[in-house]
């Protein structure tokens, strides 16, 4: 017997992972929640049937939408995380001992109840003292808020579904009104390879630069996202996301990664021409 | 088999109709879709399956004794009312037959002058004429209110021979009249009266709202099942209280309404009166939920009024509809035709109008909790990034109109064109309005004065979208000779 779990990456290409077993299915007022185990990339979580994270690929998806804004902003201690039920970003952040507060606000109790079930590589730290979390709207949260973060890590699912709110302008402008006046937000910023994705990245992009005077994007790569070739974008009101990022400082840390290093951050922001592309057309 | 509000009768049809397979040597030319491929992909074979023309199977709507009188008499039966039609030509064509059949040439009719362009349309054609009762201003907000009942006694002790009294109820703000008492008036007199309630289908169907034109015992009503009761764009239905001779109402709708009348349009009337009946009760009481909700969101925002049950006040405001989410936005410093606009260029939010103070977002059991947190956030955003102080902006979103001539015989008269600057103390023959809200400015027959000038020049320039005038520009307006 074989069984497969298939991600439709446009109408024409197909993802599959052979799948051991099935851990979880359930259904929340927002979203289908799935967990499977597999061979190559052991345990993987989907919502809606698309792929949120495996096993084997989310280090490098969590430690870049993290340590990114982290190396770059010179004393983050007042973090907010939207999305992020997973727990992945909150694992790498309660590891700067700095942070003071961090706010994790999902909109799916469920998917953290079946992710502390079920995923403990990525959810092992949602118990940490300095974590609040809020199950709420993002955009409705965000937008009582004032002055308030350092940084802001915008971990969304996709423009369409429950993160549609996400991707806004009204929602970008509140996280300038929420953060410092030295405030950095990232997020989760779309693929630009596929038609579909790369409309979706422009319209994000396009959105984050009319409400921040500095925008970047940067890119990793990440095997179980469509095409593999994955953005991220960072938005600030004050630091560059290469000139003000403080190597040294980040390594004293000592922290160890398994993708992330001071000299790949400098280098994710160098976009292939067709991507530069892209952006320059939406700028 | 005795038919129930779980029963579509047109639809029922349609799905009988589509099994047979019947070859089409009749119209449409396009053939179930096939000889026109590109409109089938783009709108689905579904659809064009049941684009069909009137026939013995699916009745006619001229002369229905079959599946389409089945039909109405459901939705009748789900109304309260005697009878209804199902209408095809919006609820324009509903409120020109109300009048059409109330008045000849030369009656006279109570009305509002607050109302949509339809009525004063069937003005024109019928040659009635209007005894305007010009409806209280709310001063803070700027918006025409109900009319009150001591202006229409008033006005039917002064034109005892009027044939008909108009109410427009709700408004589109959401106010409602004393209906029942107005009805009582208006028949100790042997008067029609005739109720505009295109936003108020959900009355119908919800707790808790404003009384109906067939509950208050109004003769007839023209409702627009397409805004809150959810049918296709353009359908809408007749309401005929037990007064009415409907047979002859029936010749009357036939003078102007098409005689190919639209099985996408019957069909979705059919279908949203079944929805309606079984479940209207909590489809509404989640709109208002939802309504409630963004309320007293965006009264927490600061400086934007969303309105409701306070501005009741027994007479012209003697009932508020809450489905409707209504927002005065002067105090931001901004006019609403401006939030408006803003919402749709900035924050891709489509709203259904801005006027001079105020806007309103259109609410229904379509709405997703999601979308109204973005609504709520962009107007936070829109007060944040464009906010000003509120002065220097026009308050006043209507002017009581001084009627020179009735409106037929200012439309037919002879004319000439003029500068709209110069075009002051002449007699206009035609309408300015902005649109939404389809409320005339200006009227024909009525006397252009430099305030009306004022407020054409200031709503161009706020960006309103003008629409009436021969010159499509607006800069020029006919006036009489």
């Amino acid at each position: 017997m074989e069984l497969w779990f298939t991600e439709r990456h446009t109408p024409n290409v197909k993802f599959s992972i052979k799948v051991d077993r099935q851990l979880y299915t359930g259904k929340s007022e927002f979203q289908r929640i799935d967990v499977f185990d597999s061979k190559e990339f052991g345990r993987f979580l989907t919502l809606d049937g698309y792929m949120m994270l495996t096993e084997k690929d989310e280090f490098i998806y969590h430690e870049m939408i993290t340590h990114i804004p982290m190396a770059v902003h010179p004393n983050p201690k007042n973090i907010l995380v939207i999305g992020a039920g997973d727990g992945g970003v909150i694992r790498e952040l309660t590891r700067y001992p700095n942070v003071e507060s961090i706010d994790l606000v999902e909109i799916d109790e469920l998917v953290v109840e079946v992710s502390k079930k079920y995923l403990p590589t990525t959810a092992c730290r949602l118990d940490d003292k300095r974590v609040h979390i809020y199950y709420e709207d993002g955009v409705k949260f965000i937008r009582r808020c004032e002055n308030k973060y350092d940084v802001i890590i915008v971990d969304s699912t996709d423009p369409f579904g429950p993160g549609e709110g996400l991707f806004t302008k009204e929602f970008y402008g509140s996280c300038n009104k929420a953060l410092r006046e030295d405030g950095i937000m990232v997020n989760q910023h779309e693929s630009p390879f596929y038609d579909e994705d790369a409309a979706a990245m422009q319209r994000s992009h396009k959105r984050i630069v009319e409400s921040f005077p500095v925008s970047r994007v940067y890119q990793a790569h990440i095997p179980t996202y469509p095409s593999g070739h994955w953005l991220f974008g960072f938005a600030s009101k004050k630091y560059h996301p290469v000139h003000d990022l403080k190597a040294a400082k980040w390594n004293m840390l000592g922290m160890k990664t398994k993708y992330y290093n001071t000299k790949l951050h400098a280098g994710a922001f160098a976009l292939p021409n067709y991507v530069e592309e892209l952006l320059k057309d939406v700028e | 088999m005795a038919l129930s509000q779980v029963n579509a009768p047109i639809y029922e049809a349609l799905r009988r109709f589509r099994r047979m397979r019947v070859v089409p040597f009749d119209v449409p030319g396009h053939k179930r879709g096939r000889g026109n491929m590109e409109l089938t992909e783009f709108l689905g074979e579904d659809c064009m399956n049941v684009d069909v023309n009137s026939m013995k199977p699916l009745d006619n709507l001229c002369h229905p004794v079959s599946v389409i009188r089945d039909a109405e008499e459901l939705a009748a039966e789900a109304f309260k009312a005697a009878n209804v039609f199902f209408m095809v030509g919006g609820t324009t064509s509903a409120v020109q037959s109300m009048i059409m059949y109330a008045c000849k040439s030369g009656d006279k009719i109570i009305m509002p002058r607050n109302v949509h362009r339809s009525a004063i349309n069937a003005l024109i054609l019928t040659g009635a004429v209007p005894v305007y009762v010009n409806p209280e201003v709310n001063s803070q907000l700027g918006i025409a209110l109900g009319m009150s009942v001591e202006q229409v006694e008033r006005a039917i002790r002064e034109n005892p021979q009027a044939k008909a009294v108009m109410v427009n109820n709700p408004t589109y703000y959401g106010i409602c009249s004393d209906l029942k008492k107005i009805v009582e008036l208006a028949h100790e007199h042997n008067m029609l009266v005739l109720v505009d309630e295109a936003h108020g289908t959900h009355f119908y169907f919800g707790d808790n709202f404003p009384i109906t034109a067939m509950e208050a015992g109004a003769d007839i009503s023209s409702v627009s099942m397409h805004k809150s009761g959810g049918s296709l764009t353009q359908s809408s239905f007749l309401l005929m209280g037990k007064n009415i001779n409907s047979d002859y109402m029936r010749q009357v709708v036939n003078l102007t309404q098409t005689t190919s009348a639209s099985y996408l349009l019957l069909s979705s009337l059919d279908i949203s009166r079944k929805r309606l009946a079984l479940s209207g009760r909590e489809i509404f009481a989640k709109t208002v939920e939802t309504a409630e909700y963004a309320r007293s969101e965006i009264n927490g925002i600061g400086g934007y009024y969303a309105y409701s049950r306070e501005l009741i006040n027994g007479d012209s405001v003697y009932d508020f509809d809450v489905s409707k989410l209504s927002i005065y936005t002067l105090p931001v410093g901004l006019a609403g035709i401006e939030v408006y606009d803003l919402l749709r260029d900035e924050y891709d939010i489509q709203i259904e109008f801005g006027d001079i103070g105020n806007i309103l977002a259109y609410l229904s059991v379509g709405d997703r909790d999601r979308d109204i947190e973005r609504l709520i956030s962009a107007l936070a955003e829109i007060k944040r990034r464009f906010g000003k102080s509120g002065a220097d902006m026009l308050t006043q979103e209507y002017i009581s109109p001084i009627v020179a001539e009735p409106p037929r015989k200012a439309f037919y008269s002879d004319k000439i064109s003029l500068p709209l600057e110069e075009s002051a103390g002449r007699v206009c023959t035609e309408f300015v309005m902005c649109y939404p809200p389809g409320i005339p400015i200006l009227a024909p027959g009525e006397l252009i004065t430099e305030d009306i000038i004022k407020y054409i020049k200031y709503a161009k320039e706020k960006g309103c979208q003008m629409t009436g005038t021969e010159d499509l520009n607006i800069q020029r307006l006919n006036v009489l000779v």
